[in-house]
């Protein structure tokens, strides 16, 4: 879901001052009553995440929603999750953003964002149960956004190398082996180029090194973590480039003869759609993935418009279009069904049955999530250091 | 015009003749205030931003003055992404003299006026369009399944290609996967700001130098080094100043060529964005300070500005 648009990322460098954060929580806590709308709302999204159909007709849930409720939409793009926490904590001109796992504790521990009020937000009840209570953006029974949509990081594979047999394991961009057109993995693999990628790492230790005790991927005491460091190093040696632009990544697997990668649906789903011979699966090991929520700024401006958004957020028909523009999962299962766009094994395709299988990205801290005293976990800026030197081939 | 009182603008005028300070003020106000303020406050503040450290319990950024943070910038590989970058932008450069200097030597001496248009329009054009569609075509045309593969393979030439890419250090499974091409691509990129400084040394060297290094019995070889060389030094520097620290800063082209080793510029983008660790990444920044005022002050020893 970090589908970067890079002129944004790269545009983005902004050697930011002193970073002063909006520490004061809501007053008065939620809102009680939704009333009339001010005139606008403006969201922080994902590229892509708030289409009002100039990128393609065919895709558009914003001038509905401008329609019905008149308040209008501006979108903020941001490229990375640390764009997006950047974004909120240093303005109040913004309503809502659509967080991931990796953005959305640090955005509640900061006290950016501020608890829902689910009874303002009437088709609560239709989102998965499974995300209703997600850990991502529930904290101590209280819910801080609206869970948007969801989906995996999927190994993707060249059919012309793999034959009809999927890879089983996450082994084959891993561990230096011959696949089975013969030829060697050296340089024909690829892995994220981002630090949240120790998890996957730690996730695939998790299986084969089981006495290594892993429990949850992102709660890695020092032993484990310097054994998914070790997987990384061995990874370096194969990996012909780390991918970061999805666009990027799709040109590599026409052009580069990528045979193996981890990857997203969005980008298995553009390449089969031009002809590549590309496909996806979710080895046995289980996949990480991503978990998008609506959230609402703390002291936002224009805060009847943003519950106004939350409600229409869950509209079947802007879920089951999203997902089909997207690659995700709908966090409202019944918009799976009945959608033009998204077709009727579109939520199959992008991974619905794979919920069990995921472990959902969050940010790594020192305390383990708040599940262990401070210091048993390695926290994620040592993960930035260190994938970094990982890549750097050290 | 009976009026005793001369008008309001040569009053001012005359008041500012008689105070050369407050004109001076005047003048250079606004450039001082830009350099001093805005570009030289900027700088004391990423030191003194380096002088915090990010609080490994709670990510949060501690504003006591401690040297932890410079002690982490002296890691191995934080070294080894500095010595990666200063070794790129030194090959860069030095690729960059041997190319443009035939070039700029060729447009400044032997065109025709016409010729000579032509040519600095075809060295510029490139800065036209966008850099970033020009990386990302080179993308295209260094990969596996790209024109120069191609055209190696229908030269029969695929296993040079394929034994250059075997070079340990340099190569990789494709040339837009390699260091090889990497390296390409910024000689590429920044070419034009080598050209052009060396061509304007070159047509400052009078013709009567160089007939009279010929008449005194110089080959053109010794000409070349006693005369022509010396005195197109200013152009090669400032050429290499562009060429030397536009390489050093890019970000750009190391994501999107090459084998994703970090550079300096993502590797502080990395420590600022997304580590939030923005002292080691205040650190970092000064590494290409710091190495751009040594090599100036090497080019300065070796009389690169005496001719300015």
């Amino acid at each position: 879901m970090k589908r970067r648009v890079t002129l944004v990322t790269l545009l983005a460098l902004v050697i930011a001052a002193c970073g002063g954060g909006g520490d004061e929580a809501a007053e008065g806590g939620p809102l009680q009553e939704v009333g009339e709308g001010e005139g606008k709302v403006v969201i922080v999204a994902w590229a892509g995440y708030i289409e009002r159909g100039e990128t393609d007709p065919a895709f558009d849930w914003v001038t509905g929603y401008e329609a019905e409720t008149g308040c209008s939409v501006e979108v903020k793009t941001a490229g990375t999750s640390d764009e997006m926490v950047a974004l909120m904590t240093g303005s109040d001109e913004f309503d809502l953003v659509t967080a991931s796992g990796d953005a959305s504790l640090r955005l509640i521990a900061g006290g950016t964002v501020q608890e829902v009020n689910t009874d303002l937000v009437p088709s609560w009840g239709t989102v998965d149960d499974r995300l209703q209570n997600a850990p991502w953006h529930t904290v101590d029974g209280a819910h801080y956004g609206v869970p948007y949509q969801w989906g995996a990081n999927v190994l993707a594979y060249n059919t012309d190398v793999f034959g009809d047999t999927p890879p089983t394991s996450w082994d084959v961009i891993f561990e230096p082996m011959d696949l089975p057109d013969g030829q060697p993995n050296q340089g024909r693999v690829q892995a994220y180029d981002g630090p949240i990628y120790v998890a996957d790492a730690a996730l695939y230790l998790k299986s084969v090194q089981p006495e290594l005790g892993i429990g949850d991927p992102y709660q890695l005491n020092e032993t484990q973590y310097q054994a998914a460091l070790d997987v990384l190093r061995t990874q370096r040696s194969l990996v012909g480039r780390y991918w970061h632009d999805a666009f990027i990544q799709i040109d590599d697997f026409t052009n580069e003869g990528v045979a193996a990668s981890a990857s997203w649906p969005f980008q298995v789903n553009i390449l089969q759609s031009g002809g590549a011979p590309i496909a996806s699966t979710i080895p046995a090991e289980g996949a990480t993935g991503w978990a998008d929520t609506t959230m609402m700024h703390v002291n936002a401006p224009h805060p009847n418009c943003a519950y106004k958004w939350l409600e229409w957020s869950l509209n079947l028909n802007l879920q089951g279009d999203l997902a089909a523009w997207f690659g995700s999962v709908p966090s409202v299962p019944s918009a799976c069904e009945g959608n033009d766009l998204l077709g009727p094994d579109g939520c199959t395709t992008n991974g619905l049955q794979n919920f069990d299988k995921i472990s959902f990205w969050k940010t790594p801290t020192d305390d383990c999530n708040g599940t262990a005293a401070v210091g048993s976990c390695v926290p994620y800026y040592r993960w930035v250091t260190d994938y970094l030197a990982v890549i750097g081939g050290r | 015009m009976t009026t005793s009182d001369p008008p309001f603008l040569h009053r001012v005028a005359s008041a500012l003749y008689r105070r050369p300070r407050l004109r001076l003020a005047l003048l250079l106000g606004l450039p001082v205030l830009w350099m001093v303020g805005v570009y030289g406050g900027s700088i004391v503040s990423l030191l003194v931003q380096s002088f915090f450290r990010l609080d490994s319990f709670s990510g949060t950024i501690d504003r006591t003055p401690t040297f932890a943070t410079w002690a982490d910038l002296f890691t191995d590989a934080n070294m080894s992404v500095a010595g990666r970058t200063i070794g790129m932008a030194a090959s860069v450069t030095a690729a960059s003299i041997v190319v443009a200097f035939p070039l700029a030597y060729y447009i400044a001496r032997f065109a025709s006026r016409r010729a000579k248009a032509a040519l600095v329009l075809g060295v510029l054009i490139p800065l036209w369009s966008s850099y970033l569609v020009r990386v990302y075509s080179w993308k295209l045309v260094l990969a596996a399944e790209g024109i120069v593969n191609w055209f190696f393979e229908r030269l029969g030439l695929g296993g040079l290609l394929d034994a250059i890419l075997r070079i340990p250090g340099i190569g990789g499974p494709s040339l837009s996967v390699s260091y090889l091409g990497q390296f390409m691509v910024f000689v590429y990129i920044w070419l034009p700001y080598m050209v052009l400084p060396i061509q304007a040394a070159l047509e400052r060297v009078p013709r009567s130098f160089l007939e009279a290094s010929a008449d005194l019995g110089a080959r053109p070889s010794t000409t070349f080094r006693r005369v022509v060389w010396p005195l197109a030094i200013p152009g090669v520097a400032a050429g290499s100043i562009f060429t030397f620290s536009l390489t050093l800063g890019d970000y750009i082209i190391p994501t999107v060529i090459g084998d994703s080793s970090p550079f300096i510029g993502l590797a502080i983008y990395s420590y600022q964005g997304v580590a939030g660790n923005l002292p080691l990444a205040a650190a970092f920044a000064f590494v290409p300070i710091v190495v751009m005022g040594l090599y100036l002050y090497g080019a300065r020893r070796l009389g690169a500005f005496e001719a300015l």
